[in-house]
């Protein structure tokens, strides 16, 4: 698949597959301080994409423009289309909660609330859905094996999430954030504050999620968007480098920019 | 590589691969001239210098192998340097197979002087072949130093010389045992001569490949010339 030129002023095109969020000319401002220039990107469905890059590069922001978390704070601005299933995010009128029940978001440090494991689960459900006792059971029970977690609480669901390891609780939050049965799940360097037992079980679980949602993971880790990303961004300073199969990326990248950075000829 | 590594340890680790590589390839290039000159001057002892020096090379292949996956194992490198560690694996390999096939000639060599009618065999119609042998390997050790895409391509196209000169001297050596059966015994050594001397040059060839494959990114084996030159290009 031919996905990038190897000229500076083309724009990074997109896979062929069929597009579950398109990025069209995104701009994004902290304050006065342009972030992220021009991004147009396709995110394939029911894949995982990868966003690489030095700190500082844009990739964490431009995941938090998906699901508006950005308009948490005052000072910063997101110009351009975001769409989900052609529906611009941006534009949308929508209670800004029910955006995020569509794309659900981990982050880099595990964050259960505190309370016990199966309330952490079932705390967004409730915002969303009403079930029966039994179908709630059911939804906690579901979430947690897909996030491969049953088997280590499923004795002791009435414990608070704050009792389990690190690896544990990281995997609750994903729990958590499939409870709620999203369309696309975000990855905020989910594995950085775990051990390697740890980041293996939650890579395992990126490739089993991804036949059911879109999955989209930042990280530093180069090796780990080898490993468990279908296709790779590669930003730098606000701009989309280059954007491809993780393969090709990784093997024979397009850009020389590209190159440098995941040889670790960058300085 | 001309840039640097943030890590200055990863880049003396594929300098030493590369040299180790050289080193390899600068022992079976004496190799094969010593083995082509014993054969030229009918030397036991240049014959048994070849066959000796098989041991050598077989320690720097197993030694460039395991600095290989040192560097893999420590460095999970990618892109050029990935393809870099993977050529120089495979160059090697066809390395030692040079190697062998020098050791080879030089038994020939041996069986043909123990024979002791070697004088009335057409030995010096080989001389082109093996220069020719002699060269390509040289230029692909050239190349691959300074990852040189048209001198690799070049390699490509001049291997077909040496194929031609094996099928010409193949036809005369059969006119050699049609015309009198007691050469048929030299004749047979002088074949398996011919076709070390002709493998030496499909290794060559190899190494050009893999030449392009590092720089290129492209796997060029089995590929058409014009193909090859036009992803080249």
């Amino acid at each position: 698949m031919t996905i990038m030129t190897d000229t500076t002023t083309d724009t990074p095109a997109a896979p062929s597959r069929n597009a579950k969020l398109v990025v069209r000319d995104l701009n994004f401002y902290y304050g006065k301080f342009l972030a992220l220039k021009n991004i147009s990107l396709d995110v394939p469905a029911n894949r995982v994409t990868a966003f690489i890059g030095p700190s500082g590069c844009g990739k964490s922001t431009l995941l938090r423009t998906f699901n508006r978390m950005f308009e948490l704070y005052p000072d910063q601005r997101a110009e351009g289309r975001i769409l989900l299933d052609g529906e611009d995010l941006l534009a949308s009128k929508d209670d800004v909660a029910l955006i995020r029940a569509r794309i659900g978001m981990v982050f880099q440090k595990p964050t259960p609330f505190p309370m016990s494991i199966f309330d952490n689960i079932t705390f967004g459900v409730k915002l969303f859905e009403r079930l029966s006792a039994i179908d709630m059971e059911e939804r906690v029970e579901w979430a947690l094996k897909k996030a491969a977690l049953w088997d280590e609480v499923k004795d002791k669901l009435s414990q608070n999430g704050a009792s389990l390891s690190g690896g544990q609780q990281q995997r609750l939050c994903i729990a958590r954030g499939i409870a709620i049965k999203p369309e696309i799940l975000l990855l905020d360097e989910p594995c950085s504050a775990l051990d390697p037992i740890s980041t293996a079980r939650i890579e395992e679980l990126i490739a089993e999620l991804k036949a059911d949602y879109t999955v989209i993971i930042v990280t530093h880790n180069m090796q780990q968007a080898a490993r468990c990303s279908d296709y790779t961004a590669y930003m730098y300073l606000g701009d989309l480098v280059e954007f491809g199969e993780t393969e090709q990326m990784f093997f024979k990248p397009r850009r020389r920019e590209t190159e440098d950075y995941i040889t670790g000829r960058f300085g | 590589m001309s840039e640097k590594h943030l890590s200055s340890q990863f880049d003396s680790d594929l300098n030493a691969v590369s040299s180790q590589l050289m080193e390899m390839g600068g022992l079976i290039e004496t190799q094969i001239q010593h083995a082509i000159q014993a054969l030229a001057q009918f030397s036991i002892p240049l014959a048994d210098d070849v066959i000796h020096v098989e041991d050598r090379v077989d320690a720097l292949e197993v030694d460039i192998d395991r600095a290989l996956t040192t560097v893999i194992a420590r460095r999970q490198p990618t892109a050029r340097d990935l393809r870099l560690l993977l050529a120089v694996s495979k160059i090697t390999t066809n390395l030692e197979r040079v190697g062998d096939e020098a050791q080879k000639i030089a038994r020939r060599v041996k069986s043909i002087i123990a024979n002791g009618e070697s004088h009335k065999m057409p030995i010096g119609d080989l001389r082109v072949a093996s220069d020719l042998a002699i060269d390509l390997i040289h230029r692909a050790l050239d190349a691959f130093a300074r990852l040189d895409i048209p001198a690799a391509v070049d390699i490509l196209k001049e291997d077909n010389l040496i194929d031609r000169e094996f099928k010409g001297f193949t036809r005369k050596l059969i006119t050699y045992m049609m015309e009198d059966p007691r050469t048929i015994s030299d004749s047979l050594d002088l074949l398996f001569v011919a076709k070390a001397i002709e493998r030496i040059g499909d290794h060559a060839k190899n190494i050009a490949e893999f030449i392009i494959y590092i720089v290129k990114g492209t796997d060029v084996r089995h590929s058409s010339l014009t193909h090859i030159e036009t992803i080249t290009q």
